[in-house]
C-alpha cells in the first residue's frame, strides 16, 4: 500500500517538474512577447498543480489525516494565471503602435485598452484633491 | 436575512478558505470560521454593490470538469508544440471572439477559461464587453477557435448565469 | 524513491529557472522581464514545495502561499504601472 502511494507521489513530483521546465523553455525559447506568453500561463500551472497534489498526498499518507491546504495554493495560481497573462497581454498592446495596426476590429465601440477612459463626474482625478463641499 | 447574510456565496467561500487555511475541521474551527464567514461579507459590504445571480449552480461541476480536462489537455499540447514545433512555423493569429453575456463576472471566468485552456490566450475585451480578443498560438482555422469558445464555455456559463 | 523524484524534480526545476534569469537578462522588452519573473516566482514555489515534501515538513506551505501572493500582486503591479503611470490611483 505505502508502495503505490510513493510511486504516485514520485510520478506526480516528476511530471510537475517536467511541464514547469517545458514551460520556461517555451519562455526562452519562443519568438516574441505573445507566444510567450502561451507557455508559462499554462505549463506552469499543471506543474504546480501536480506537484501540489502529490504534496497533499505525501502528507495525508504521512500523518493519516487529511491534508487540504495545499489545494489554497493550487486554487489561487488557477485564478491569478489568467489575470497575470491578461494584464502583460494589455501591457503589450499598449506599448506596441505596430501591433494596434493587425489588431481585428471589434464590433461596436474600441478594445478597451485602446479606448479612452470612461470619464466619471462623480470621481477625483489622479492628483487632484476632490471639490470642497 | 438579506441584511444579516448579503452574499451568501461569499460567507461559503470564506469559511471553507479559512478551513483550508488552519488545515483542520476542529468544532472551534468551524466555529471561527462561520464567524468570519458572517462578519467579513457583513463589514465589506458596501464593496460589493453588485450580487452575483447564479440560476443553476449544480451546472458549475459541470463547467468545472469540463475545463479541468480542457486545461490537462491544452498543457500537453502546448508542451508539444514547445519541445518540437516552436520557431517560425508556429500559425499564431489574434482573432475576435463576440459574446453575449449578460454580467461582469460571466464575462471574467469566460476570459480566464480561454488563457487556461488549449493555445489561446485572452489579450483584450471590447469596451463595451461584446468581444473579447484572442491570440491563438498555432491554429490552422481560425474559425473553428471562435466556434469552439462560443459552444463549449460560453453556452454554458449563459446557463449557469443567465 | 521519493527521494529520487525530489532530486530530479529540484535539477529539472533549478534548470527552469535559469531559463527564466536567461529571459530576464535578454529582454528585450520590459515586460519579456515581468513574464520571467512572474515565472521565476512560480517555478520558487514548486522548488519551496518540493523541498516540503523532502523534508517531510508542513512549514514549507506558509511560504508557498506567501510567494504565490506577493509573486501575483508585485506582477500585477508593474503591469499596472506600464497601463497607466501609476499603481494606487
Amino acid at each position: 500500500m505505502a508502495t503505490v502511494v510513493e510511486i504516485v507521489v514520485a510520478a506526480l513530483i516528476v511530471i510537475g517538474a517536467f511541464f514547469l521546465l517545458v514551460g520556461s523553455l517555451g519562455l526562452a525559447k519562443l519568438p516574441d512577447l505573445m507566444r510567450r506568453l502561451h507557455a508559462p500561463t499554462k505549463a506552469t500551472t499543471l506543474g504546480i498543480g501536480a506537484t501540489l497534489v502529490a504534496s497533499m498526498i505525501a502528507f495525508t499518507a504521512a500523518t493519516g489525516s487529511l491534508s487540504v491546504h495545499e489545494l489554497l495554493i493550487a486554487v489561487f495560481l488557477f485564478l491569478t494565471a489568467p489575470v497575470t497573462a491578461h494584464m502583460i497581454a494589455k501591457a503589450h498592446m499598449l506599448r506596441h503602435p505596430a501591433l494596434q495596426q493587425q489588431l481585428p476590429s471589434p464590433p461596436g465601440t474600441g478594445w478597451a485598452t485602446l479606448a479612452p477612459a470612461p470619464v466619471d463626474p462623480e470621481a477625483p482625478r489622479t492628483g487632484e484633491m476632490p471639490p470642497a463641499p | 436575512m438579506r441584511r444579516l447574510v448579503p452574499h451568501p456565496v461569499l460567507s461559503v467561500v470564506i469559511a471553507v478558505v479559512w478551513l483550508a487555511l488552519v488545515n483542520s475541521a476542529a468544532p472551534g474551527h468551524v466555529l471561527l470560521a462561520a464567524v468570519l464567514g458572517l462578519a467579513i461579507p457583513h463589514y465589506s459590504n458596501r464593496y460589493w454593490p453588485d450580487q452575483v445571480v447564479i440560476r443553476r449552480p449544480l451546472r458549475i461541476v459541470d463547467y468545472i470538469a469540463v475545463v479541468a480536462w480542457d486545461i490537462l489537455v491544452s498543457n500537453v499540447q502546448v508542451a508539444w508544440l514547445v519541445l518540437f514545433r516552436s520557431g517560425p512555423r508556429l500559425r499564431s493569429v489574434l482573432v475576435t471572439v463576440p459574446i453575449d453575456l449578460p454580467h461582469p463576472t460571466a464575462i471574467t471566468v469566460l476570459t480566464g477559461t480561454i488563457t487556461m485552456t488549449p493555445g489561446t490566450v485572452s489579450a483584450d475585451v471590447a469596451a463595451d464587453g461584446r468581444a473579447v480578443l484572442v491570440h491563438c498560438l498555432d491554429a490552422d482555422d481560425p474559425d473553428a477557435v471562435v466556434h469552439q469558445i462560443k459552444d463549449r464555455y460560453e453556452r454554458r456559463l449563459k446557463e449557469i448565469f443567465a | 524513491m521519493i527521494e529520487t523524484a525530489c532530486m530530479i524534480a529540484i535539477v529539472a526545476i533549478s534548470a527552469a529557472a535559469l531559463l527564466n534569469l536567461y529571459r530576464l537578462a535578454a529582454g528585450p522588452d520590459v515586460l519579456d522581464r515581468v513574464l520571467a519573473l512572474d515565472t521565476l516566482v512560480i517555478n520558487a514555489i514548486a522548488l519551496v514545495v518540493v523541498a516540503g515534501i523532502w523534508f517531510a515538513s508542513p512549514v514549507y506551505f506558509e511560504a508557498g502561499l506567501l510567494f504565490a501572493m506577493v509573486g501575483f500582486l508585485s506582477t500585477v503591479a508593474f503591469c499596472k504601472y506600464l497601463l497607466r503611470g501609476n499603481v494606487i490611483e
